[in-house]
């Protein structure tokens, strides 16, 4: 019993120590540094960062460290700290036509300006364990990688390319006075346009992303989608200075950008033109930016004047549960106490029984009676 | 230098944090949507919760409201299901030890403020309280209308409609209605409300209570109010009027009547204890020489503690 009896508060001390004892291990290993965990794992570290909405792989190594590889728990660590943080201002905005490419392809064309940079991928490897990897010692692998040398020429993003056609739909022309919304300093409302949603799905959960992305392919919601182009590598993230007059570069940080190109018939007003869905993540997550991009392109239905019967295609569903934070607190928060409302319950259902029950003896008391 | 850095050079996270761990103009825009609250009894404002360092569902709404009102002087009692010792209970009274630490009490009559999830106390509470609560989903209307546009809607229309429906139908199937914490309640005439799950029973306590009630949502992002001395009144009809919950036995270790009990159980022979849910009031009773039946059973040692002034 821990919760009738006093002691909850030595009981809770001894369940962080022994967590703290599990989360160490066996000690004869040596214990896992933030360079291996940033530098080996850099797919949990993107995860970490994504959901956890902060960019800092040192932190994310100690978040999962700290989380005994649970990256959900390493996210909301992440989370609670990033909500701590001053806010200094926003950055500009990304370009990611300048992006330092390390991988972009695209299913859409055979060849395109730029060229298609396969990069590293788990693509095409096949899924064979790799019982090298399982050695005590781990040969170096091999660092003569033969690459083609870095192209000078810039990489136009492909929906560029369609747009100069008029064969894309347009970026929306923005308002530079327009306010961006700011999922983080304002609740979640509804409608919910564009930008918001966008930020959602950007921190939601890479399962809930994915599956919901799934079943739009498999007819719940169907958009047809081509994968335009995935491009993944570094940017620049810039900020104004006030003082200063312009825009200063604070740092670098790696993203994968995907953009869907899907169907739309054209109406009496609008010539036919693919549409769009849009997935920005941090760090190496392709499935996630692919599932993103088709998510979003589902949440359009109204805009584009679609026909709403999907899961995928429910704003206020979709928007509602992304946050893997808050869905694992809320579904978590059933192993709290909750025993004076239970007792509330048992006390209806005893008292529903009773009724049953005795409804039950006159009912066979009167059969008994009329059959004599 | 990083955080990193300068985490590892103190060695410590400490008093990096402000006082009740939220920063000023966080608990001023937490303010302002109680202020909001209380002059709108029973509408639910939006507000940008925050995420806490504990997870959303246990208690972050609650936690923001009660470190947003905080100050120095406060005397702080934080309880669930009625007992200051169960662990959430345990860990949200350390986490404002640590990040403000204020005085911390167990005694309802003594606290300032007090942060509840599922539970009322049992003694009266009085002017200069403040009573916050925990609460997992605001919207009274939810599970009978998911969206919240729609929901929304009803508020502003005053149209309540469906809820006597689902009152109505519950007494039709079951010859009760069905619901026995939660109870939706109209507050001021006006806005219908979820006083959280609490049980039923503590219903008549939220009407003309003497002391500010607040309501925080965390992950829902919502906070409500009930100002002093509000009317509140349980949803019913004039045929089935609203009933609280009785209890056949008065508490096992103190004797007290018309409270709220936990059921335990002792053995897997049937054999049962019940005891006052409010750990509390239960103590200060035996403490006054209320004995109640189960006093003497061996069981009792175990549940109930011991009573005030016998030594912790």
């Amino acid at each position: 019993m821990y919760v009738a009896v006093k002691g909850g508060e030595k009981a809770i001390r001894n369940a962080h120590k022994l967590t703290a004892k599990r989360r160490r291990g066996d000690t004869s290993v040596p214990a896992l540094t933030l360079e291996q965990i940033a530098g080996q794992l850099a797919h949990s570290i993107a995860r970490v960062m994504g959901e956890g909405s902060l960019y800092d792989e040192t932190l994310a190594a100690l978040a999962i460290k700290q989380a005994r590889g649970d990256l959900i728990e390493a996210a909301f660590l992440m989370r609670a700290y990033r909500t701590t943080l001053p806010r200094f201002g926003y950055s500009q905005p990304v370009d990611t036509a300048k992006m330092l490419v390390e991988r972009r392809i695209s299913a859409t064309y055979k060849d395109l300006p730029g060229g298609q940079v396969l990069g590293p991928t788990f693509d095409y490897s096949h899924r064979l364990l790799d019982f090298t990897l399982a050695a005590e010692e781990e040969g170096d692998p091999e660092f003569a990688v033969e690459t083609a040398p870095a192209e000078e020429t810039s990489m136009p993003r492909v929906t560029d390319l369609l747009g100069d056609e008029g064969l894309m739909e347009a970026d929306p022309a923005g308002d530079e006075d327009a306010q961006v919304g700011d999922l983080t300093r304002d609740p979640l409302s509804f409608p919910a346009d564009r930008d918001i949603r966008l930020q959602n799905l950007a921190r939601g959960d890479e399962g809930f992303l994915l599956a919901l992305a799934y079943s739009t392919q498999r007819g719940y919601g169907r958009t047809h989608p081509f994968a335009g182009e995935i491009r993944y590598g570094e940017v620049d993230i810039e900020f104004f200075a006030e003082e200063l007059g312009f825009a200063v570069t604070l740092g670098s940080i790696k993203v994968t950008e995907c953009q869907m190109v899907n169907q739309f018939k054209g109406s009496a007003k609008t010539a036919p033109t693919f549409t769009r869905g849009y997935g920005l993540v941090f760090g190496q997550v392709e499935r996630k930016a692919m599932s993103m991009a088709m998510v979003d392109r589902s949440l359009r239905w109204e805009e584009l004047g679609e026909e709403q019967a999907a899961p995928a295609q429910d704003t206020e569903f979709v928007l509602s549960h992304s946050d893997n934070i808050q869905a694992t607190g809320f579904v978590e928060h059933l192993k709290l106490p909750h025993y004076v409302d239970f007792q509330a319950e048992l006390g209806l259902v005893r008292q529903m029984r009773a009724e049953w029950f005795e409804k039950r003896e006159r009912a066979e008391e009167a059969s008994q009676e009329a059959a004599e | 230098m990083t955080v990193m850095d300068q985490a590892l050079e103190t060695g410590t996270h400490d008093g990096a944090y402000n006082f009740a761990y939220l920063d000023e103009q966080t608990k001023r825009m937490i303010r302002r949507a109680i202020l909001k609250g209380i002059a709108i009894p029973g509408y639910q404002v939006p507000f940008a919760s925050r995420e806490m360092p504990m997870p959303y569902g246990w208690g972050t709404g609650g936690v923001q409201v009660t470190a947003s009102i905080l100050g120095q002087d406060d005397c702080l009692k934080m309880i669930d299901q009625g007992s200051d010792d169960t662990t959430n209970a345990v860990s949200l009274r350390g986490f404002f030890e640590k990040t403000a630490g204020v005085k911390t009490t167990t005694e309802t009559g003594e606290a300032t403020i007090i942060q509840t999830r599922h539970r009322i106390p049992e003694q009266d509470l009085r002017e200069d309280q403040i009573l916050v609560f925990q609460v997992p989903i605001p919207e009274p209307l939810r599970f009978l209308e998911p969206r919240e546009t729609e929901t929304r809607k009803m508020h502003a229309l005053e149209d309540y409609g469906l809820m006597h429906v689902k009152l109505y139908e519950d007494i039709a199937k079951n010859g009760h209605i069905a619901t026995t914490y939660a109870y939706p309640v109209k507050v001021n005439g006006r806005y219908v409300m979820d006083p959280s799950p609490t049980p039923k029973f503590d219903n008549p306590k939220i009407d003309q209570m003497a002391a500010l009630q607040l309501y925080g949502a965390g992950r829902e992002k919502r906070i409500y109010a009930i100002p002093p001395y509000t009317e509140v009144k349980s949803l019913d009809f004039e045929d089935y009027p609203f009933e609280v919950q009785t209890f056949d036995k008065p508490c096992g270790l103190c004797g007290a009547e018309n409270v709220y009990l936990d059921e335990v159980i002792l053995d897997d022979k049937g054999g049962r204890m019940f005891v006052c849910s409010d750990s509390d009031y239960c103590e200060d009773r035996r403490a006054k020489g209320h004995v109640g039946p189960m006093a003497a059973d061996p069981a009792a040692s175990q549940i109930g503690g011991s009573p005030k002034g016998a030594g912790e």
